[in-house]
């Protein structure tokens, strides 16, 4: 038999344990929700100093003013959030934050004089080998580079404002940069005067999302060697080249717009080197090239829209089995234009605006199929020069007879099924 | 005395079915393309091919067949102590601004009630009424030129249409011949030299800078856009049309001069 004070001595021993555990757990935890002030009349008085006093998981709060920071380096987990009017200034010096450890998030700063270099690649914001970084709500004025993120993974950079008067490729940098990092979502920032708008190289698994870039003097978007990732709801306005995306796998394009990418060289989106795409609903508008493809395959084109570009796509060699279909093309100068007579991709059930067919038995898809590919813009690659004569008579001619009986034009490649109405999504 | 003739067969002119004709089949077209098609911009692209092609048909046929209708009266006028540079030149602008007139009121009254005031392609549509108006006047002065050479009102028909088709469409075919068989050498400035020479092609190249702007800045087009886009460019180009008026007019006055009726 267990007398009664047994039991109740158990009962004790096990409630001191339970003390005992919940103190442990529970007392650390309580210091962790220590904040830290930095302003000009607290003891705090500068960025760099709250980072050494604070433990792992603090907060620092920084109140409104301007703030020396240059190569501030952060090792342990904090973060680091500036209050309206908080403004650090890199004094042109070099790096202004560099998050070296994992767990730190950096918010509702504005970051001004980051230092410039030819031979370092200074960033407003640098991260290496972080995880689980938080870029939230900062605003960087023409910094070298932007936001510098290497070899690091699950991060989020949000909402930051990024603006530069870059005006030559070589000494400027971009805005925000991703070199081999994994799982990174670059969401709704603002980049606008620098060199690249986003650049990702090494990059997989990561999403794009509601950004805008424009004005920058190369591309909107240029990510190379990046695969398994999703670009969603982007604009890309006025860019240099327009998007530049080369030498990646498995990437999904929905929903962007590509706007006005005007100029010698430019195009809405250049695809180089492509593996197994979907690009998807987006809207190519006022560029001189839509989209140039060049050694793309197996890319599904669906339900886009291109509305009045020079060239709607452009196709260059090696491209092999990719789909278009469902598509929109209003009044581009050429729909499609092709270098060669050899054609592996198919063009079905596409919108052409310039389709001139009737349907007679009321299905809304046009009896007769449609040539895409135009003489004139096989004359125009061929000599370019002879652009000039766009809209006259005699090309409107020449370009009627080859459509009745192809010569010089990939004589396979015909939308069999051309739509009637454009299509809504 | 220019004046009076001028108003004589302005009005003459004025009256005639064809005039009605003409101005009835723009205020048609304006309307109806803009009944289709309430995006402004780009009625302004459709109509430019109607205008590039069919005003200077328009002006070549008016001219040779007013020429022809009207030579008893010209006849007789040329019997009273008029100069003779007063007669042609007071016809040749009566029939211009007659057609010119129709032009401009076919296609302005659709495009101001659609609300062109409030668009921000007015001034687009005013290159678009001035090229047209140009052509009309050049067109109008060949015409008249190949009028004079021929008493063969049929020779004369001939060759006007000739003279047309050869501006619209057979001097772009040869342009683009050359172009593609001279594709090893430099072109750019042949090129753009080779479009001063034709009226049409000068018009339309102004037009489509203005409006459909993105094809012509891939490659060589940005050298295009370079020439025609600035203030030299335009300067030179409606310069050049301008001659384009004022030879032919100089024409018609020496030949008239010279014409033994």
């Amino acid at each position: 038999m267990i007398s009664i004070e047994t039991i109740s001595k158990l009962l004790v021993r096990k409630s001191v344990i339970l003390l005992i555990h919940i103190s442990i757990y529970l007392v650390p935890l309580a210091t962790t929700a220590s904040v830290y002030h930095v302003c000009e009349t607290c003891q705090i008085k500068s960025l760099g100093e709250a980072v050494v006093t604070a433990n792992r998981h603090d907060t620092i709060k920084v109140r409104s003013g301007r703030y020396e920071c240059t190569n501030l380096e952060i090792t342990k987990p904090l973060s680091l959030i500036g209050e309206t009017g908080a403004i650090l200034d890199g004094k042109n010096l070099g790096y202004v934050l560099k998050l070296l450890g994992d767990h730190i998030t950096v918010r509702g700063f504005k970051i001004i004089n980051a230092g410039k270099s030819y031979t370092k690649d200074y960033a407003a914001i640098y991260a290496f080998k972080a995880s689980q970084f938080k870029i939230l709500d900062n605003e960087m004025v023409n910094p070298f580079f932007g936001i510098l993120i290497e070899k690091s993974d699950n991060g989020l950079v949000q909402g930051n404002f990024l603006s530069g008067e870059s005006s030559k490729e070589d000494d400027s940098g971009n805005g925000i940069h991703l070199w081999h990092c994994k799982n990174v979502d670059i969401v709704d920032n603002e980049i606008h005067g620098l060199r690249d708008g986003i650049y990702l190289e090494f990059v997989d698994s990561s999403k794009v999302r509601d950004n805008y870039a424009h004005h920058n003097i190369r591309y909107g978007l240029h990510f190379m060697f990046s695969n398994q990732d999703t670009y969603l709801n982007n604009t890309f306005e006025s860019n240099g080249a327009g998007v530049a995306v080369m030498f990646s796998k498995f990437i999904t394009m929905k929903k962007n717009r590509f706007l006005q990418n005007w100029g010698t060289s430019s195009y809405g989106l250049l695809l180089k080197e492509i593996y197994d795409a979907d690009v998807t609903e987006n809207e190519f508008k006022e560029n001189t090239i839509g989209i140039f493809i060049e050694g793309s395959t197996r890319v599904n084109y669906f339900h886009n829209d291109f509305s009045q570009n020079g060239w709607a796509v452009k196709v260059s060699g090696g491209c092999y089995t990719n789909k278009f279909f469902k598509n929109n093309f209003l009044s581009n100068a050429f729909d499609v234009s092709y270098n060669s007579r050899m054609n592996d991709n198919s063009f079905h059930g596409n919108y052409w605006s310039e389709y001139t067919g009737y349907d007679l038995d009321d299905d809304e898809i046009g009896d007769i199929p449609y040539r895409p590919v135009k003489l004139f813009s096989y004359i125009v690659n061929k000599t370019p020069e002879t652009i000039i004569l766009l809209r006259s008579l005699f090309v409107d001619i020449i370009n009627f007879s080859e459509r009745v009986s192809p010569v010089f034009t990939p004589d396979d490649l015909v939308d069999e099924q051309p739509s009637l109405k454009p299509f809504q999504w | 005395m220019i004046s009076k003739v001028l108003k004589y067969s302005f009005s003459d002119l004025i009256r005639s079915r064809w005039s009605y004709v003409y101005l009835v089949f723009y205020l048609v077209l304006g309307f109806t393309l803009l009944f289709l098609n309430t995006n402004l911009s780009k009625a302004i692209i459709t109509l430019m091919n109607i205008v590039v092609i069919l005003t200077p048909l328009i002006g070549t046929i008016f001219g040779v067949m007013y020429y022809y209708n009207s030579r008893e009266f010209t006849e007789l006028l040329l019997a009273q102590p008029i100069k003779r540079s007063s007669i042609f030149l007071g016809q040749y602008l009566g029939i211009s601004l007659s057609l010119t007139i129709s032009l401009v009121a076919g296609l302005g009254i659709p495009f101001l009630i659609y609300g062109l005031f409030q668009s921000s392609v007015i001034l687009d549509f005013i290159m678009l009424l001035l090229s047209g108006a140009f052509l009309t006047f050049i067109f109008v002065a060949l015409s008249v030129n190949i009028a004079l050479l021929n008493t063969n009102k049929i020779k004369g028909f001939g060759y006007a249409i000739l003279m047309w088709l050869f501006f619209a469409v057979i001097y772009d075919g040869i342009f683009l011949i050359s172009l593609v068989l001279f594709d090893d050498y430099p072109l750019d400035q042949f090129t753009l030299v080779a479009s001063l020479f034709n009226p049409i092609d000068l018009s339309r190249i102004m037009i489509l800078l203005k409006l459909d702007i993105s094809a012509l800045l891939g490659y060589t087009g940005a050298l295009f856009q370079k020439f025609f886009g600035t203030y030299l460019g335009s300067f030179i180009s409606f310069g050049t049309l301008l001659l384009w008026v004022i030879i032919p007019v100089s024409l018609m006055t020496r030949f008239s001069n010279k014409k033994d009726f």
